[in-house]
């Protein structure tokens, strides 16, 4: 008897994580409507994400012209298994932002069979160019040199830097450290210590208190996005280490949230570069053309990407670039 | 009974020794890491800094759950491993009711100690769950907490509608921070109050008693008229109150919560902290002290690692190589061994005064 309640419950629970995770909704009747498949990681991921997924469910509307089906993974095996799947549905369009930049080229290989046109958004892939339509990413090198760039034009008179790097490989890091690495060769800064906090406020925190404790003095913390910064200010805070506009330690974050911006605005930050989360308007662009029988002029579209100076950054800044 | 024999037998040897191998480590490469100062945060209140108080301030949520873990780890003989799924909930559920429905609330909706009594029940309701379906349903702990291990961090999520709610309110922060005017970090004293309560449980109630009874031999127990099932249903269910102060001092420490990487791993440093202190990871006879010395030490070696730039993401394979150490050292023919080398030694010695 226990064990046949036992065995019900477990089918239950795996039942129920069957639904809860991987499996695609749909929406059905498509009259006219433009048929789009969205794979996408987990909108729990990040900040990041979330704001791009609500980005993608506010345009791809039936008022808009679309009947949409999304599935989330952060494993690169169910977003295939989803693609298939959206594939056999017959969609229009295939919007992609894959977990992993491998293994992706049967899968796009039977797409274009079907006659489904695919477009890579936030993330690039390993596979050949013919096999999707365009691509709409970030530049996550452009958005370290953004930064560095404009460190530099503080002039300080010597840069001592803690460099808080994202989970390493990833693009955001290597592009945002990328930059960083180069400034140190050519101009001669120091870094203090460089350790990576995997995009993690309570590891950044640990590190920052590290160094504190360490004595070694510092005047930059180059945080690879806004939570590490966040770790890095609470480390700080509590070493009665001043720092934002006219303090001892220039704070610079990436991904432009909006409790970031508003940090900006205190002056307690001193520099947020953006990673700019909302693409739907540009593959929105794109299907219009592509609908049309236009060509497209160019495979990668590099998004527009600011970076903000807690001196110059206005509400309305907040209000508009914060995620 | 020669008195090496016994030093090495005592449970709370091997966290010590490791404590000390530590200690003596850093002392070698560097003093300086012994070095406390006072200084005057940004509100102008004194407080201590150095590695030492690092390591007592950021061990103190591990030392809390490692109480926890203990008792879990004695009454059932397995382990829970969705206590840092089990923080992200409480955390979520703390600051919902702090912040209301809006994420950026300028006040608190509610007194810190109602929302932290709210998310005790809620993370002790999650305990009473993984602890029904290991007493009462006889699922293998590790097998039964993966389920929440899995759901909890959508769960958090979910909570909070997604959102990332920030706390204004500066009263919030001393919980892992400093209270004005006492330079020890607080996350000390919420430790030492829950060392001291259950010390008092353990010394005044039958709980330590029964749960080392159940987990060396379940039957027996239950023939001599205690419930197995119950004390281990209660061994989660206080694991879940020591998961919810952990979380009250996480949250606190950011004003704010990440719910894919807040206490991200915790599980299994709480874990070890508990084989650290020499428990039998199979359940029975338990000692606290050892556990919650054997937290202390796991974060002596993190501080340490991260004070010599140890890449963090390589702070795991180090932690790795203590548990294969701890691991073979607790194994019965080395520990036969070492007592036998210690027997020779002594006998050897009082051979010599004896001539």
């Amino acid at each position: 008897m226990k064990r046949k309640i036992l065995a019900v419950i477990m089918a239950m629970t795996m039942v129920l994580g069957l639904t809860a995770c991987g499996a695609a909704e749909t929406s059905g009747g498509s009259d006219g409507l433009i048929k789009v498949g969205i794979i996408n990681n987990d909108p729990n991921e990040s900040g990041y994400r979330t704001a791009n997924d609500k980005d993608m469910r506010e345009k791809f509307t039936e008022a808009n012209g679309y009947d949409a089906s999304f599935a989330y993974s952060l494993k690169n095996d169910e977003q295939i298994t989803a693609a298939q799947q959206f594939i056999q549905d017959g969609v229009d369009y295939l919007l992609l932002s894959a977990a992993d930049t491998a293994g992706w080229d049967s899968v796009l290989k039977d797409a274009k069979d079907a006659g489904t046109k695919v477009i890579l958004f936030d993330r690039t892939i390993d596979a050949d160019p013919s096999l999707y339509e365009a691509s709409i990413v970030s530049d996550m090198e452009k958005e370290g040199e953004t930064a560095v760039n404009w460190l530099k034009s503080q002039n300080l008179s010597e840069y001592k830097i803690i460099h808080i790097q994202g989970v390493m490989g990833s693009a955001a890091q290597k592009g945002r450290s990328g930059a960083v690495d180069a400034a140190v060769a050519s101009d001669g800064w120091t870094i203090v210590t460089q350790q990576t906090a995997e995009w993690n406020a309570e590891k950044a925190q640990q590190i920052v208190q590290s160094v504190i404790d360490s004595g070694e003095s510092f005047n930059v913390v180059y945080a690879e996005n806004d939570d590490m910064a966040k770790g890095a200010v609470a480390a700080l805070d509590k070493a009665n280490i001043s720092h934002g506009v006219g303090g001892d330690v220039i704070i610079m974050g990436f991904d432009c949230n909006k409790w970031a911006l508003e940090e900006l605005l205190k002056q307690n930050w001193n520099y947020d570069g953006q990673c700019n989360p909302f693409q739907a308007s540009y593959i929105h662009d794109i299907i219009q053309k592509l609908e049309k029988g236009e060509t497209l002029s160019e495979k990668t579209i590099i998004m527009d990407e600011k970076g903000f100076d807690a001196t110059t950054i206005t509400q309305e800044d907040v209000d508009k670039y914060g995620i | 009974m020669p008195k090496i024999t016994k030093i090495f037998k005592n449970q709370i040897f091997i966290p010590v020794a490791a404590l000390l191998l530590l200690a003596v480590f850093n002392l070698i490469c560097d003093p300086s890491f012994f070095k406390i100062t006072l200084g005057y945060n940004s509100a102008g209140n004194p407080v201590l800094s150095g590695y030492l108080i690092t390591i007592l301030d950021y061990g103190s949520e591990l030392a809390i759950l490692a109480i926890g873990m203990t008792l879990v780890t004695a009454a059932s003989g397995g382990q829970d491993i969705s206590v840092g799924s089990a923080i992200a909930i409480a955390g979520s559920v703390m600051l919902r009711m702090l912040c209301g429905s809006n994420s950026r609330a300028e006040t608190l909706q509610m007194p810190i100690i109602a929302a932290f009594l709210i998310a005790c029940v809620v993370a002790m309701l999650f305990g009473a769950f993984n602890g029904v379906l290991v007493a009462y349903f006889k699922i293998q702990p590790m097998v039964a907490t993966l389920i929440l291990y899995t759901a909890g961090r959508s769960i958090a999520a979910w909570i909070n509608n997604n959102e990332l709610p920030i706390v204004n309110d500066v009263s919030f922060t001393y919980f892992g921070g400093f209270i004005p005017g006492i330079p020890i970090p607080t996350p000390f004293f919420i430790a030492l109050a829950c060392m001291l309560i259950i010390a008092l449980v353990l010394k005044f109630t039958t709980l330590g008693l029964y749960t080392q009874a159940v987990g060396i031999n379940e039957s027996s127990a239950r023939l001599n008229g205690l419930n197995p099932k119950f004390v281990k249903f209660l061994s989660f269910v206080i694991l879940g109150i020591c998961v919810a102060v952990a979380a009250l001092i996480k949250v606190s420490r950011l004003s704010t919560i990440n719910y894919s990487v807040i206490a991200k791993d915790i599980e299994m440093d709480a874990i070890l902290a508990v084989a650290l202190g020499g428990n039998a990871l199979s359940g029975g006879k338990f000692n606290m002290t050892a556990s919650i010395i054997g937290a202390y030490v796991i974060q002596f070696l993190t501080t340490t690692l991260y004070k010599f730039n140890v890449q963090s993401d390589a702070l795991s394979a180090y932690k790795a190589v203590v548990v294969i150490i701890l691991v073979v050292m607790s194994a019965p023919t080395v520990r036969k061994k070492m007592s036998d080398l210690a027997k020779k030694f002594n006998s050897g010695k009082t051979a010599k005064e004896v001539a």
